[in-house]
């Protein structure tokens, strides 16, 4: 059927082997024929077809990679969804010969323009990683430059291969973490589980213990609470005000603050607490029980007791976590304490952990209401339910003193129950309580004694004989006679009752040897002939230790005291104590050990890492921004005009905004720059370049070409040439922070970024002298050009534009728009300028000094500013040549228009000290 | 991540495998079959079991079993909550999740597994989203199927996975624009055997069920939010919107889905709609004992209770019941022991009774153990809790849609606690009997 032409056959033939597939059953044999169909156009047949293939095509290597071609060509595609499913099969294959090709296609992938593609990139990373670990290095790199991406599609994928293949590589998340935080909310459910309990890992790490001062912190984080309960807003700005105004209160305070990164990922986490995915709900639970003040743990009290109400699955796993959450927080729990009630119609294990919750909760001020509780479940008819109830009262008798003796009668009247399950429980509960105060209660020994007649489970009667042994002056009288009783039966006995018939003939003997010698040595010589070992040398320790022969040693003096001494009274512990060490809501935590791939949360460090490893690039984000623009711009001269981007190698000594941008690298104000780059260019002169400063602009353009054909130069030389610039107009820049109020604080590194990426240019320019491949630098969105004025229309003249972002120097609320006028037309253009503005009111612009000639083939800058009222109402003006008028309009696309903040060095310091 | 699905019926026959990983045997199921063995009820087994290689993490739906295997850690909620997703899927598609149906669909089954999970992490989980890529079957569908040979699986690509907003499907076009809310809640109660409540909570949830349009944007408003305590929604409701405005603010899938769950505060008094008088007894002498309930209305604010049922888990030692009901029909089922009592509207001039005589085990002691008694009902048009909407907006789109809200209260884990008085045989140890229930009572 399937070699037939139909494709309507073919897809019946495709559902039955799928439907064998599914059921388990092995149809590898078909291999050769299913592979054929591949390139079929059928969509739903195709469909079938990659789900065999993924089954199967790692058993058959060698003719699974007949498909491959096929996948490669559809990672071409136009469209975004084919190139992705293509991704997906393509690393879903695990054929290790392909490994090149696969990691070919993520990196292809990750610079992919749709963000599904790069998605799926994402999700093939751990595959291809499992496939062949030695790639490591490479993914790597994949994966960081994924992390940088800004999507929410992408954010939870990428987060997950970080987890699994290199979660110790917690340093590339340092200039992500506030993006992750930001994003956080509007990630798919799953990506977000995933991306919180990673964050959590990340902030044990470099964030201080919120907890570490107590005392300090009841009264501080208080005030934290009311101060960010008031807004919601998670605006950057606000952010930014918020943390000013925090930093003086809590100053004040206590020594201890909270680094604001810290508190913007609580703050964020938080509405997710609302989720409808319990794993979510769980992962930010865990975030808070591990990161917040204590103060503010209780908000997800609520939301998991909310968990409760889901399937028992989900209540099991919660439950537990729960138990473990009340040891260390009980007072978290309190107010639910009756959600916690068990219902008959809930599942055993559910029952158990509800019973462990509220022994937990177990206080002085409610352990009327839970034992009132206890007292309808002791009445249940399942039994195993009963007996963790008997174990549950018996824990809160021991921890709270004065219920005490109210639940040992209690307990002491279970003993009557006609169940012998839970008489036995109860007894082995009582001897642990008894063990407290033995004195009080010599009767309920000799009731006790009474039952060893009837009470056959061993656990009972090893507890029993254990008690009055250990208790034997309190019952005298009863005491010899039990012994009696089970040495008549002793043979019949199990082994734990064996042991504890040794151990009170051994202690009876010891305190009233008269009635009990011959007992004892009757007990002891069956105990020599037992089949057990453990129990012949009991009965040998304990006569040698007891019964004085001449050769018995020293120790047999000591004997009532080694056994009659004061033993100590257990302690009925929680299965739940230590469990907090591990990460909450993980599969190790549930299991009490150690999962396989399982992360450990790292302690508090001892002082916090330096938070501004967060700050470099993400702080306002303008950078990232600024660092796009500029390759981008270059990237985009290359194209029409390979060799211009090199003269801005050279620091470009023009005067005009555009490669003032290149060589400050944009962040920089129009005024700071243009000095660095007349330094620069004094520096320069040694090459012969002489380049005078504020030269018109024509001048400067025959300028660029006589210096590309200089550049021609031995590579080291240009490059010697580039470092001296670069840090010479770095210095520039550092010196300017305290003169100028422009600069703001990200200079360094970006001047970093530009330095090598310059040399790097010029490395490639110097090699190969020609163009530089568009390709190698990646393509970014960040800066788009637009078109004002196409070369048709303008005859010839045409210009673009793009919103620098940066600041406007003479006028700060004006935005800069950065206009590039390339004249394509055979003649020169004179006298451009802007004419016969109209605007809307409120708006103003400032435009661009008049270029007074633009040659033939010429390309020039300039930079006008625009006031859009924070609108995004277009300005239409006129540009004028010395010949035609255009009418133009600029209209602001969203998120363009922005306002720099000045700061000069010390202010900066400063706020950052404070914070 | 999660490497293998298997789903086993509760014969123990696994029916269906998916791999997402290299693929994992078969025998790995043998440890679960083991605890499952072990556990009696299906509903106790443990959902995480470790074996030597794997962990096993299993929910039941359906008297099904979803069988996931992992090798790494994972956060075992994520697995749960993405089998119950899974389960939720199959039951939206195919209108019950049960191995009948699964098997007759076990190819498209299949894909939605193979969509739904990318190296066992969960790629399109919402069900609009795989509607797109795989249709739902529908008779009409099927035979036209048969007849042109079309195929179910969507011929255009999905766009609603690049979308910002994934739950919905984009051009959407319906002739009748409507949108309906069911507002439910539930009365979770623990009442004891006078009557008092032990614990009482109202869970609602709000199901929508939203046919309109284009992409409308939707907001929904309370008379009353304060009274919600605490709540969760779906991806789709604004978070902020809520927090500033308390207003539903949100853009609907296409569909039925479930816009909130909430919580009513328990400071505010949960009205209990029905009282119970109860009593069981058995005597010491002779095998047998008695049985009588009467339920009448408490507060029902004016509204007819109806789908009234109650349920008795007997004691083991009960073998049969003897009864007359009033009102309905009573079944008491010998293996399990539970004796159901379906009475139907509630008829507040004569009130329901079930009364009669139980038969014991002969020469057995006589049951200790309490009963439970659960009870079903359901108040239509009323929220118990009192909570009304007070008007839906839409904004985005031109035409008017038709809106309709419905209300219906239901009893949750509704239980009342039973005491059994045992009649024996001696005077005074039946005084002795008492003596140590008030002291139990007491002293506690």
């Amino acid at each position: 059927m399937l070699d037939s032409n139909k494709d309507s056959l073919k897809l019946e033939a495709m559902k039955r082997i799928v439907a064998m597939i599914a059921r388990g059953k092995n149809a590898s044999d078909l291999f050769p024929a299913v592979v054929k169909n591949v390139a079929c156009k059928n969509i739903e047949v195709k469909k079938l077809v990659y789900v065999y293939l993924v089954r199967y095509a790692e058993e058959q290597q060698d003719l699974a990679l007949l498909s491959i071609s096929t996948f490669q060509r559809g990672l071409k595609d136009p469209n975004q969804l084919i190139r992705a499913s293509a991704l997906r099969v393509l690393s879903s294959i695990r054929v290790t010969i392909i490994v090149p090709i696969m990691m070919l296609a993520i990196k292809e992938a990750a610079s992919d323009m749709s963000p599904y593609v790069r998605k799926t990139a994402a999700h093939a990373i751990p595959k291809l990683y499992s496939l062949d670990p030695e790639q490591k290095d490479q993914l790597i790199e994949v994966i960081e430059k994924l992390l940088a991406d800004k999507t929410t599609l992408v954010a939870g994928s990428v987060v997950m291969a970080f987890e699994e293949v290199c979660p110790e590589r917690i340093d590339l998340i340092h200039k992500n973490y506030r993006k992750l935080c930001n994003l956080l909310i509007d990630v798919e459910e799953w990506g977000q589980v995933v991306i919180i309990n990673m964050l959590t890992r990340y902030a044990r790490t470099q964030f201080l213990n919120p907890n570490m001062n107590e005392s300090l912190l009841e009264e501080g984080s208080g005030g934290d609470r009311t101060f960010y309960g008031s807004d919601e807003d998670e605006d950057e700005d606000e952010e930014e005000k918020e943390k000013k105004a925090e930093t003086p209160a809590m100053a004040k305070r206590k020594p201890y603050v909270m680094d604001p990164d810290h508190r913007l990922l609580l703050r964020n986490t938080k509405p997710l607490l609302q989720s409808r995915n319990a794993a979510v709900v769980m992962a930010v639970a865990q975030l808070y029980f591990h990161l917040a003040p204590k103060a503010e743990v209780g908000v997800i009290a609520k939301a998991l007791v909310r968990l409760l109400r889901s399937h028992s699955e989900v209540q099991y796993v919660v439950l537990q976590n729960v138990a473990t959450m009340t040891i260390k927080r009980r007072g978290m729990f309190e107010p639910y304490l009756k959600s916690f009630y068990i219902r008959s119609t809930d599942p055993t294990q559910i029952k158990v952990l509800k019973l462990e919750v509220l022994t937990n909760l177990a206080n002085e001020t409610n352990i009327s209401t839970i034992l009132r509780e206890f007292q309808t479940y002791i009445k249940s008819m399942d039994k195993d339910f009963v007996a963790a109830t008997i174990q549950a009262i018996g824990r809160c008798a021991t921890n709270i003193g004065e219920v005490r003796d109210t639940c040992l009668n209690g307990l002491v009247q279970l003993l009557s129950n006609r169940d012998e399950l839970v008489v036995a429980e109860s007894v082995v509960v009582i001897k642990k309580l008894l063990q407290m105060q033995p004195e009080k209660h010599s009767d309920i020994i000799k009731h006790m004694a009474k039952l060893t007649d009837n009470i056959q489970v061993p656990m009972a009667r090893a507890s029993i004989l254990w008690l009055i042994g250990e208790y034997c002056e309190h019952v005298p009288k009863i005491a010899p006679d039990v012994l009696r009783k089970m040495a008549k039966s002793f043979t019949n006995e199990e082994d734990i009752v064996k042991l504890q018939i040794i151990n009170l003939a051994a202690k009876l003997y010891l305190t009233n040897s008269k009635q009990t010698k011959l007992l004892t040595q009757y007990v002891l010589n069956l105990a020599k002939y037992d089949q057990n070992y453990d129990i012949r040398d009991r009965a040998r320790f304990i006569r040698q230790l007891i019964v004085p022969t001449e050769k018995s040693g020293a120790l047999s003096k000591y004997a009532k005291k080694l056994f009659l001494a004061l033993k100590p009274a257990p302690v009925l512990e929680s299965p739940f104590k230590d469990r907090d060490h591990f990460q909450l809501g993980s599969l190790s935590h549930l299991l009490n050990a150690k999962a396989g791939g399982y992360q450990e949360l790292p302690d508090w460090p001892e002082a916090a890492p330096d938070p501004s490893v967060r700050n470099v690039e993400v702080k306002d984000s303008v950078p990232e921004w600024t660092k796009c623009s500029s390759r981008e711009k270059r990237k985009e001269k290359k194209v029409e005009k390979p060799f211009y981007s090199d003269s801005e190698g050279e620091s470009g000594p023009t005067e005009s905004a555009d490669s003032e941008s290149d060589s400050a690298s944009g962040s920089e104000s129009g005024s700071g720059s243009e000095e660095s780059a007349s330094r620069s260019e004094s520096e320069e002169s040694e090459d012969g370049s002489e380049s005078e400063e504020e030269e018109e602009e024509e001048e400067e353009e025959k300028e660029k070409k006589k210096k590309k054909k200089e550049l021609k130069k031995p590579v080291q030389e240009s490059e010697r040439e580039m470092n001296t610039v670069t840090a010479e107009s770095h210095s520039h820049f550092t010196s300017l922070f305290s003169v100028e109020p422009a600069p703001s604080p990200q200079v360094t590194p970006v001047n970093t970024f530009l330095s090598n990426s310059l040399v790097t240019d010029l490395e490639g320019l110097s090699l190969s002298d020609t163009v530089l491949s568009p390709a190698t630098i990646a393509p970014s969105s960040a800066l788009k050009n637009y078109e004002l004025l196409h070369r048709i229309t303008g005859e010839g003249l045409s210009v673009e534009y793009c919103f620098s972002r940066q600041p406007f120097s003479p006028d700060a609320n004006m935005v800069a728009v950065q206009m590039q006028f390339t004249n394509n037309a055979t003649a020169d253009t004179k006298n451009l300028h802007i004419e016969d503005v109209k605007l809307q009111s409120g708006m103003r612009v400032k435009e661009f000094s008049e270029i007074e000639l633009l040659p033939a083939g010429e390309t020039a800058t300039a930079v006008m500013g625009i006031d859009f009222c924070d609108s995004t109402q277009a300005a239409n003006f006129q540009l004028c040549t010395h010949t035609r008028k255009f009418f133009v309009s600029i209209q602001p696309p969203v998120g363009e228009l922005m306002r720099p903040v000045f700061l000069t060095e010390n202010e900066f310091k400063k706020e950052q000290g404070e914070q | 991540m999660i490497h293998s699905l298997f789903l086993i019926n509760h014969t123990g026959d696994i029916f269906l495998e998916k791999h997402w990983k290299s693929v994992i045997g078969r025998s790995v199921c043998d440890y679960f079959f083991e605890a499952r063995e072990k556990a009696v009820e299906p509903e106790n087994v443990p959902p995480v079991l470790q074996t030597p290689h794997h962990y096993l993490i299993s929910i039941y739906r359906g008297k099904l079993f979803f069988l996931s295997v992992i090798q790494t850690e994972v956060p075992p909620l994520f697995v749960i909550e993405f089998l119950h997703r899974v389960a939720d899927t199959i039951q939206d598609y195919f209108g019950e999740c049960s191995e009948g149906v699964i098997k007759d669909n076990v190819v498209t089954v299949y894909e939605l597994l193979e969509e739904m999970l990318d190296n066992g992490f969960p790629l399109a989980t919402e069900s609009n989203v795989l509607k797109e890529m795989i249709r739902p079957p529908t008779i009409l569908r099927s035979v036209v199927n048969t007849l042109t040979g079309a195929s179910n699986v969507g011929d255009t690509l999905p766009t609603g996975q690049l979308s910002n907003v994934p739950w919905r499907r984009v051009g959407v076009k319906y002739t009748n624009n409507e949108a309906y809310f069911d507002v439910i809640e539930e009365i979770d109660a623990i009442l004891d055997k006078s009557g008092t409540t032990v614990f009482a909570e109202i869970q609602g949830v709000i199901e929508a069920c939203v046919r309109l349009t284009g992409m409308p944007d939707l907001t929904l408003s309370f008379m009353n939010p304060r009274l919600l305590d605490d709540v969760s929604f779906h991806p789709c409701v604004r978070f902020k919107r809520w927090e500033s405005e308390r207003v539903l603010s949100f853009i609907p899938p296409d569909g039925n889905f479930t816009l909130m769950n909430y919580h009513v505060s328990s400071q505010n008094l949960v009205a209990i709609p029905v009282y119970v008088k109860q009593s069981i007894s058995f005597f010491e002498t002779g095998p047998c004992g008695r049985l009588d309930i009467t339920i009448g209305p408490k507060q029902t604010m004016g509204k007819t209770v109806e789908g009234l049922m109650v349920t008795i888990h007997m004691p083991k030692a009960v073998l049969s019941a003897n009864l007359t009901a009033t009102q309905g029909t009573y079944t008491y089922d010998l293996a399990t022991k539970v004796l159901v009592w379906d009475i139907g509207k509630l008829n507040p001039q004569k009130l329901p009774n079930l009364k009669g005589s139980l038969t014991t085990q002969a020469g057995t002691p006589k049951p200790e153990d309490n009963p439970s008694l659960n009870i079903d009902l359901k108040i239509q048009q009323l929220a118990i809790s009192g909570l009304k909407v007070s008007r839906l907006d839409m904004y985005g789109e031109k035409y008017k849609p038709f809106k309709g809200v419905k209300y219906l209260t239901k009893a949750g884990k509704f239980q009342i606690y039973i005491y059994m008085f045992i009649f024996l045989e001696n005077l005074m140890s039946y005084l002795l009997f008492e003596w140590l229930q008030c002291v139990l009572k007491h002293s506690i």
